[in-house]
């Protein structure tokens, strides 16, 4: 089955390397396919930018995401951008704290992960991402948790493994929390 | 210097650029000259951690002008070079890429294509320079092209691409695109044994006896390195066998540059590499290459999956055209559909090679190649 | 009675076959050559080493005339070519040979950063003050005033100070010299080769058929006569004040500087990375 993920948000926000890490997790710590691709503007730092990836047990022809089955979104302006653009039934993971205004989703499952507040009680803000990711994990079926982790380990900086970890479980608890509730 | 730091082997997970520039170094390229130039900087920056760890050189370069010129010097002296640039770089390339056809210097440049024309779309996809791969230059000639279509071919093109130039003394032009070049997938790199590594014809007579560029059966004249007792001369000039120049010789005129255009016309079948799936009874073969290929591969999967009989015929050779190729499939076909990157590019040597069976264009320009369904419904108007 | 043929003592240092040359008469391009070659002679330079490049232009020619593995790129592309050769290759010797406007004006970009890198390459520059191939028009060393196909009124454009240029750049050795002063200029050019880093020769060289005879000088004796009656040598005096005028040309060596080459960083780079590794790995 082919599922595609977006991640949205801006510049500076660990976009980017989140797509990396889980179409890795997905290619070289689960078996499956899986494709990468990204959208970023002239900026380093605070412009628009998403990550996208498509995981399938199949060969994956058509790289990019057209309607996404889960949408991971950390900004007001790619809320905005590409919050009433998932598929039925899919899900949207999205930080409040970056979103505070919110317009009615139909058909889709939401939920709220205050990732960057709990980055920032680890004493990084920059690992919101990682965070994130383990919310993602713990509320769909995509991936395997184990899998997920082996990737972050191989795509961080080397010294900051054990905080990365600590995020992405941290996020994983919120995650499970959600969807315990 | 010898190899100190050991080649990438096994499966990774790279994007483009970085496939493409361990491609490079596993066709045992060691030298890189280059300007920086979204979306094509990543193989630089890949290239100048790694170069040095194989006593290769990399060098930044003050244009892309410089660059090309840079790496047919670094050739002459006898290492494998590359640029690797995009659009705007690559039309500032298209001079010295004239005297590296010339000087028949094997030399890889990469284009990895950007959204034009001038500066455009930077960070957006194209597949806009095909014609001026061909034809950039001033003069007659041919040149090679190849258009990877996944990572994995970032990889494997690019060390097919410098055995190309090796064996025919040509630049060998490796057209990707933005979405190719970033895109992040699995690579599979083989151990360096089970690699084809073609290296260039040295010459088998003494300096006295050598003749620079005169042809062997194949079109192709031995090469020989500066600094190793061959005292010989190059010219972008037209020039005899000795390499001296003739301006004002209709005769050498003629065979020179009618030769430059057979060492690739007449070893066509040799170079010509493509892809063809369920062509064999099909009423409709979409054409194409590069990123939009595989969102072609997916519509003509999808026709079928509905009795539709598609077919699917992915040129990787751009130039020379798989002109063969395409007129054997288009002549058992109702319809052939080519979507492209541009508004009309590669679509004109189809038509050309497919005779009387139309084609139908299918241009998109911006962010995201065809999807599968804009493919499938033009493969379903085509029969 | 056979007749014993001579061969000149400098004709293994040219291509006969490529004789006769393309250059005029009374051309300053031929004098280049020669104080090129006795260089060489005296140097006793190993010719298989060698690599003499040129762009295009008349003076561009003198890469075919050298019996030496040569090269003739497009126009203003010499320096970045020998750059190549250069750095795949340091143990060659890398000499360009080229014009004013070949180095100057279409190559002037390379010229400046390849100074500035301080790279391993010899320049040798015969300024005729006009493109002469292309009949005479006007170029970036052009004097105020002076005549050209291209400044039939008088070159309303300032003229570049190539020693002064080349020393801003950061070149190792620079040095003016004319055509008229073949020892001297012989000795820079052996200065030059045995140097580390960029070096550069301007030779102020005469064009008498298509720039001397717009401008009241119409034979190359008259040229060389404005050279010795405006030459003055003084040696390491500041390259900035030695703008060609019709009454002053400064000579002599202006810079002549130890600096580590771009070609030895790069390859004492490359050992250095070489050795980490080593450690790393034992």
């Amino acid at each position: 089955m082919r599922v595609e993920i977006r991640f949205a948000g801006f510049g500076g926000q660990g976009i980017i390397k989140s797509g990396i890490i889980t179409a890795a997790a997905a290619c070289l710590y689960a078996q499956k396919n899986a494709v990468q691709t990204q959208s970023y503007g002239p900026e380093s730092r605070g412009g628009a930018c998403k990550s996208e990836v498509v995981i399938s047990e199949e060969e994956i022809d058509f790289p990019k995401v057209d309607v996404p089955d889960v949408l991971v979104v950390m900004s007001q302006h790619a809320y905005n951008e590409y919050a009433d653009n998932v598929k039925e039934n899919g899900t949207v993971i999205l930080d409040p704290d970056m979103i505070p205004v919110e317009m009615a989703l139909k058909n889709v499952k939401v939920f709220k992960v205050p990732a960057t507040k709990i980055a920032e009680e680890l004493g990084r803000k920059i690992v919101a991402n990682i965070v994130m990711l383990g919310a993602f994990v713990a509320l769909t079926n995509v991936l395997d948790k184990d899998a997920l982790k082996e990737a972050i380990l191989a795509n961080v900086p080397k010294g900051t493994e054990e905080l990365n970890i600590k995020a992405f479980e941290k996020g994983y608890e919120y995650g499970k929390s959600l969807s315990s509730a | 210097m010898s190899a100190k730091r050991s080649l990438l082997t096994g499966a990774h997970f790279l994007n483009g650029d970085f496939a493409c520039a361990e491609g490079a170094i596993a066709a045992g390229c060691r030298f890189f000259a280059g300007y920086p130039i979204t979306p094509a900087t990543e193989i630089a920056e890949h290239l100048s951690e790694r170069m040095p760890e194989f006593g290769g050189i990399y060098i930044q370069m003050e244009d892309e002008i410089a660059s090309m010129a840079a790496i047919i010097g670094a050739s002459y002296a006898g290492l494998k070079s590359m640029t690797a640039t995009s659009g705007p770089g690559f039309s500032l390339m298209q001079e010295n890429i004239g005297l590296a056809v010339m000087t028949e210097t094997p030399c890889v440049v990469v284009d990895i294509m950007r959204g034009g024309p001038s500066t455009g779309q930077p960070t957006l996809p194209g597949q806009q320079d095909v014609m001026q791969a061909k034809w950039g230059s001033h003069g007659d000639y041919e040149i090679i092209a190849l258009a990877p279509c996944s990572v994995q071919e970032m990889f494997s093109l690019t060390v097919e691409a410098f055995n190309l130039s090796e064996i025919y003394r040509v630049p060998v032009l490796l057209l990707g695109d933005e979405i190719v070049a970033h895109m992040y997938e699995k690579v599979v790199i083989p151990p360096p044994d089970k690699l084809r590594i073609v290296n260039r014809k040295k010459p088998h007579v003494p300096s006295k006896d050598y003749q620079p560029f005169m042809p062997e059966e194949d079109f192709v004249p031995p090469m020989a390195t500066f600094g190793e007792g061959y005292r010989f001369h190059a010219t972008g000039l037209t020039h005899d066998e000795h390499g001296y120049p003739k301006t004002q010789s209709s005769e050498v005129q003629t065979r020179l540059v009618r030769r430059l255009c057979d060492k690739i016309r007449k070893n066509v079948d040799k170079i010509v590499k493509v892809e063809e799936i369920l062509t064999e009874d099909a009423d409709v073969i979409v054409v194409s290459y590069g990123i939009v290929a595989r969102s072609a591969l997916s519509a003509v999967r999808k026709a079928r999956a509905v009795g539709i009989k598609a077919g699917f015929l992915r040129p990787i050779t751009l130039w020379p055209f798989p002109e063969k190729h395409v007129a054997k499939a288009a002549a058992q076909a109702k319809a052939i559909v080519v979507p492209e990157m541009n508004c009309g590019q590669l679509v004109r040597e189809v038509e050309r090679a497919a005779k009387n069976t139309p084609v139908a264009f299918l241009s998109k320009l911006g962010e995201d190649p065809h999807t599968p369904a804009e493919i499938f419904e033009a493969i379903r108007r085509g029969i | 009675m056979v007749q014993e043929i001579v061969a000149h003592p400098l004709s293994k240092y040219l291509r006969e076959e490529m004789m006769p040359h393309i250059w005029c008469a009374g051309c300053g391009n031929g004098i280049v050559l020669n104080c090129f070659v006795h260089a060489l002679d005296e140097l006793k330079a190993d010719l298989d080493k060698l690599v003499v490049v040129s762009g295009i232009g008349c003076i561009g020619r003198t890469a075919g005339y050298t019996n030496t593995a040569s090269f003739h790129t497009t126009h203003g592309r010499s320096i970045a070519f020998a750059t190549g050769v250069k750095l795949a290759n340091p143990e060659l010797d890398v000499v360009i040979v080229s014009g004013d406007g070949d180095l100057f004006a279409i190559g002037g970009n390379h010229f400046i950063h390849a100074a500035r890198r301080n790279i391993g390459i010899k320049v040798i520059c015969a300024n005729n003050f006009n493109y002469g191939m292309t009949g005479g028009q006007l170029g970036p060393t052009t004097p105020l005033e002076a005549l050209t196909t291209t400044s039939p009124y008088g070159n309303s454009e300032h003229p570049f100070n190539l020693v002064h240029l080349a020393a801003a750049a950061g070149a190792s050795y620079v040095a003016r010299w004319t055509t008229l002063h073949v020892r001297r200029l012989t000795q820079s050019i052996k200065r030059l080769m045995q140097k580390e880093g960029f070096c550069f020769i301007e030779v102020v060289s005469p064009c008498p058929e298509i720039f001397g005879r717009r401008n009241k000088m119409r034979s190359g004796l008259e040229m060389m006569g404005w050279f010795r009656k405006a030459s003055v040598v003084e040696n390491f005096s500041d390259p900035a004040k030695a703008d060609i005028t019709p009454d002053r040309i400064v000579v002599g060596e202006f810079v002549d500087i130890e600096k580590m080459s771009y070609e030895k960083l790069f390859h004492e780079k490359i050992a250095q990375i070489n050795e980490k590794t080593m450690e790393k790995m034992s």
